[in-house]
């Protein structure tokens, strides 16, 4: 596998032959600050493209078609038509809060991009409690989307904020623990030892049964997380015009449309991560020629290919599943899936007790 | 990248995280300058599906969040005293599956009781 970590040390070499120490540090700062940037509102267009053709093919339509080759220049369209548009300020809003949360929502999603391995050397932030980091990175967000809703004076987007605040709490729990059942079989937190891990075979293949079930916990609270799917009560909108967002106009409402994007990529690199492979290619223990043929693709491929494929499965339950009340939603998380994610927890650390894995 | 760079991981965090602010002020600022301005009393006032807004909005609320709130910060305390332990598991054997066993149990007991008493039902 080629490893991107050899351009980056040269490039820092090349830096240090005529800057001082830290010079090389501010420039290179600097240049991780644009590619962060960057990679950010690439993926985040790409996004919305990706879920409205999705959305169209499976509603049998065609979707954005006019602007450019099958409609690949509509999000730029988009986004400059929403960046020309008039910020409106309400009166009787809480301006400070209101102006913060963009901010808020904004920055957590910036931060756990760049915690995510790319590929093979091609990641920012490496901390030893890596995953555990992202988590507690998340939880920032539901701050901003709780003081949205408060701060606008709206009665609708305080309804909204607070659905959204009880059931990204109540699903956070449940993401945690599918996390933990792997990190109880992989024994470390650092996102790349995690995915050297799974150089041999990946998570999913070799903790077997307490590892699918953790899997799939892991996307149900991932759909929930995100606000998407079946769970999209928040932004109700035959409800509650739209949700939490209702009063922010213009890029303000861009930002939060921008991290729901971004906060969907992460939580399907989350679970390529922890259960796929990250960017490990498909390894059969045995296979070494087959191996060998899959290290040939790169690492990056390997990382965004899984990653598209559980969106395209979060964006699949959008369209099969009716939207569920909040009582469902709630007694759904506390009665069944967080004592199922439990016991999922201790067979998975009495499989490793036991040895009954490979 | 940082694995080769020799950038402290805590830098690179407030690298992120400033290019995070940074994102949204560029944005902000751009979108005042070519945005157009106008102001008129109706398009102040909140969007309630046209009807003219009563009343305060910012009010106490439905209890009902509050009671999972409070049940989140157990439970999410919980998991946090999990990591630690699901860290070290292999290392620790069987005194530290009992141990955390325990643990869980009684965590157990405290749902049990939440659901017992109805807390669990939205109403």
């Amino acid at each position: 596998m080629f490893n991107f970590g050899i351009w980056t040390s040269e490039f820092n070499k090349f830096l240090m032959g005529f800057l001082p120490e830290w010079a090389t540090v501010l420039v290179e700062c600097v240049i991780i600050a644009v590619l962060v940037l960057l990679t950010y509102t690439v993926l985040a267009l790409f996004y919305i493209l990706y879920e409205r053709k999705l959305c169209a093919w499976f509603q049998c339509r065609l979707g954005p078609m006019r602007v450019g080759k099958w409609g690949l220049l509509q999000v730029f369209a988009d986004m400059f038509k929403i960046l020309i548009k008039e910020l409106i300020s309400l009166k009787d809003t809480d301006r400070f809060l209101f102006k913060l949360a963009p901010y808020l929502v904004i920055t957590s999603s910036v931060v756990m991009l760049a915690c995510l391995p790319w590929g093979n050397g091609l990641q920012i932030i490496n901390y030893n409690i890596g995953i555990f980091f992202i988590l507690a990175v998340s939880s920032v967000g539901v701050l901003g989307i709780l003081l949205a809703g408060w701060a606008s004076n709206n009665k609708y987007t305080l309804i909204g904020a607070m659905r959204s605040g009880a059931q990204m709490i109540s699903y956070e729990i449940s993401l945690g623990l599918a996390i933990i059942t792997i990190i109880v079989f992989a024994g470390t937190m650092n996102i790349n030892e995690l995915v050297w891990a799974q150089d041999k075979a990946w998570f999913i293949f070799r903790g077997h049964i307490p590892a699918i079930i953790a899997f799939l916990i892991y996307i149900v609270a991932a759909t929930a997380e995100t606000n998407r799917g079946p769970f999209d009560l928040p932004e109700a909108e035959h409800e509650l015009t739209a949700g939490y967002h209702t009063e922010y106009s213009g890029i303000h409402f861009g930002f939060f449309y921008l991290a729901e994007y971004l906060n969907l990529f992460i939580v399907s690199g989350i679970a390529s991560l922890m259960f796929l492979g990250g960017w490990m290619p498909l390894h059969i223990p045995g296979w070494d020629g087959f191996n060998n043929v899959m290290n040939y693709i790169p690492s990056v491929v390997w990382f965004l290919g899984k990653s598209f494929f559980v969106s395209y499965v979060i964006i699949w339950f959008k369209w099969t599943f009716p939207r569920v009340r909040i009582d469902q939603m709630l007694s759904f998380e506390w009665k069944y899936l967080m004592p199922l994610s439990l016991a999922n927890l201790v067979l998975m650390a009495v499989f490793v007790a036991l040895g009954w894995h490979f | 990248m940082n694995l080769l760079l020799e950038i402290s991981n805590n830098a690179l965090a407030v690298t992120a995280t400033l290019t995070g602010i940074g994102l949204v002020f560029a944005a902000l600022l751009i979108a005042k300058l070519i945005s157009p301005k106008s102001y008129s009393v109706k398009k102040s006032e909140p969007y309630e599906c046209g009807i003219p807004t009563r009343g305060e909005s910012m009010i106490q609320f439905k209890a009902g969040y509050y009671i999972f709130a409070i049940l989140f910060l157990i439970f999410d305390v919980e998991t946090v005293f999990l990591y630690p332990w699901s860290v070290v598991m292999r290392s620790l054997g069987p005194q530290g599956l009992l141990c955390i066993g325990i643990f869980m149990f009684v965590l157990i007991m405290g749902l049990a009781y939440a659901w017992r008493k109805g807390a669990l039902s939205w109403k």
